[in-house]
């Protein structure tokens, strides 16, 4: 390699980089302002009638859940119709096919981006909680990497579902079907414990109530639901499955 | 270079066979490219050439048969392979909401270069497709002729040994065909290998050294351009139309067993295949036939293919 050579890997990142740089303006709404949004109208305005939940104010609980949804959207929302597009409309991983760059470079590269951007949004979360009181401890430091671990165990699963449909409609029974019910009953807004049995077992599939507990145990310096080795190793298997079913989905996609 | 003997072929096929299922799209062909050649696959649409191409280009494993390219394994290396290719897909791929330039740029990352020498590719090559002044404009706004030059300015990137140009001139109007003719020319002045496929006689007649000519997968007859007319075809054809030529052309053909050494009734016209054409119009005339118009061209590649194919080359 010569002085300014490039892994692939990092070459696809900088495509999505590039592409961002363009077009980052779309998401600043999304990304920064929703989650603030979010923040300010049910942590201060339901949390007022709500008034504490398991020994803190409403909002600083709710701040750990808000933190992990918005990784968790992000991760799910640019997996889908930009993957299916790179293969159907723009055939940007047919372009890159056609070089040196392998399916596992493709999806590294899109993963290492979806990182960044989760990260961009929770800092600026962050930023924005602190002066709202919302952290309690120290380990709050550890929820950029619990967001990242969430971006991977999210994004991988649905990009390997987006690189093996065909017609964007499936998107919509993605979104109905999995990622809203996965929204509402992760423990973003309320413990889970308040659901029926016989729902929480939803929770405990979706990844995003396993980051939830690791990020709340974290803002809130206490232990998690499940021990915190049960919550990572969830995430890493979720991580784990959907990079070899992404990899798998493009080369299919790529092959013949 | 170790990995590249000299007069070693840039690529070797035998035997090669690719399947999609119960359909063979390429049925045991043989194939030998020599580095600086300008080799062409002529076909009609369905005839084979993209997917052999596709495996020529490392993106599709053959289904069996031996295949080498640039004397490597394109399963095992085709990493290492691709990056010493140059890629014209048939479908353009650019990346619209990136610019002209960046298109370049970020391709020449997926190879490995340096920023700097992706930029300093980038413009040289702006320079060769005639997009300079587009450079930091968007892709979108580009004419069909101009976004098929940045395609194959961006399989010039990684100075390949050998690009792939699969149907490079498909919908493009005359201006921008021969405009893209002359860049590959120039290109193959240079001594880039360059192979390509076309259902455009003049295309292979223009860019070709040698060609295949594809059927049914199967490869019907090889040669150069001029090779292929001298075995295939005459030196000169007699392009005759009768004024009720639509029902009556295989009539008139029976009237012509004869002249010239062979006689094909198409639907709008009969083609009489003669090395001399003045000769054999005389002929016709002292038959006492009298066609609405008489034309004797030379032979092109479209007679082999005609004469191969039994039939026109249609879409």
């Amino acid at each position: 390699m010569t002085a300014g050579a490039v892994h692939p890997t990092v070459a696809v990142l900088e495509r999505h980089l590039t592409l961002y740089r363009r077009l980052w303006q779309a998401s600043v709404f999304s990304s920064f302002v929703l989650p603030v949004l979010f923040l300010i109208s049910i942590g201060i305005g339901v949390g007022r009638y709500v008034g504490s939940i398991q020994d803190v104010d409403y909002l600083s609980w709710i701040v750990p859940g808000v933190l992990a949804s918005t990784a968790f959207q992000i991760a799910i929302a640019e997996s889908t119709f930009s993957v299916l597009g790179d293969f159907k409309w723009v055939r940007g991983y047919h372009a890159m096919r056609a070089t040196p760059v392998r399916p596992a470079d493709m999806i590294g590269g899109h993963l290492l981006y979806l990182v960044f951007r989760v990260e961009g949004a929770v800092l600026a979360f962050l930023l924005v909680v602190v002066f709202f009181g919302g952290l309690h401890s120290p380990w709050a430091l550890v929820t950029p990497l619990v967001c990242a671990l969430l971006t991977v165990a999210a994004a991988a699963p649905v990009t390997a579902f987006a690189a093996s449909i065909d017609h964007d409609s499936y998107f919509a029974l993605l979104f109905r079907f999995v990622v809203i019910p996965s929204t509402l009953f992760a423990g973003v807004f309320f413990p889970v414990e308040q659901l029926p049995a016989v729902v929480r077992p939803v929770a405990y599939v979706s990844p995003l109530w396993h980051a939830v507990e690791l990020c709340r145990a974290a803002t809130l310096g206490r232990a998690p639901a499940w021990p915190v080795a049960a919550h990572a190793g969830y995430l890493l298997a979720c991580s784990a499955v959907g990079v070899f079913l992404a990899v798998r989905a493009f080369h299919r996609r790529l092959e013949d | 270079m170790s990995r590249r003997v000299a007069d070693q072929p840039l690529i070797f096929a035998r035997g090669l066979v690719k399947r999609f299922g119960d359909f063979t799209a390429v049925d045991g062909i043989d194939l030998e490219v020599a580095p600086g050649e300008a080799f062409g696959f002529l076909g009609p649409n369905g005839a084979g050439k993209s997917s052999t191409m596709r495996m020529i280009g490392c993106v599709s494993a053959p289904t069996s048969g031996e295949l080498r390219i640039l004397g490597m394994d394109p399963v095992r290396d085709g990493a290492t392979i691709r990056g010493r290719l140059g890629v014209c897909p048939q479908l353009d791929n650019l990346d619209p909401d990136l610019t002209v330039r960046e298109n370049l740029t970020t391709y020449a990352r997926y190879f490995g270069l340096s920023r700097a020498e992706g930029r300093r590719r980038a413009d040289e090559l702006l320079e060769f497709v005639q997009l300079s002044d587009r450079a930091n404009g968007k892709v979108e706004p580009l004419s069909g002729g101009m976004k098929r030059r940045l395609t194959i300015a961006r399989a010039m990137v990684n100075e390949p040994d050998l690009v792939l140009l699969d149907e490079p001139t498909t919908g493009l109007d005359p201006q921008a065909r021969h405009l893209l003719w002359e860049r590959l020319f120039r290109l193959k002045q240079r001594g880039t290998t360059l192979v390509l496929t076309t259902h455009y006689m003049d295309e292979a007649e223009q860019l070709c050294d040698r060609l295949v000519v594809m059927d049914g997968g199967k490869i019907v007859a090889e040669g150069s351009p001029r090779s292929l007319i001298q075995s295939y075809s005459t030196a000169e054809v007699v392009e005759l139309r009768f004024p009720d030529g639509l029902d009556g052309n295989a009539g008139y053909a029976a009237k012509l067993d004869g002249v010239g050494e062979r006689v094909d009734p198409l639907p709008d016209r009969v083609l009489v295949y003669a090395d001399d054409g003045d000769s054999a119009v005389a002929e016709v005339h002292r038959r006492g036939l009298t066609p609405a118009s008489v034309l004797v061209r030379r032979s092109t590649l479209e007679d082999v293919f005609l004469h191969l194919t039994g039939r026109t080359l249609v879409d």
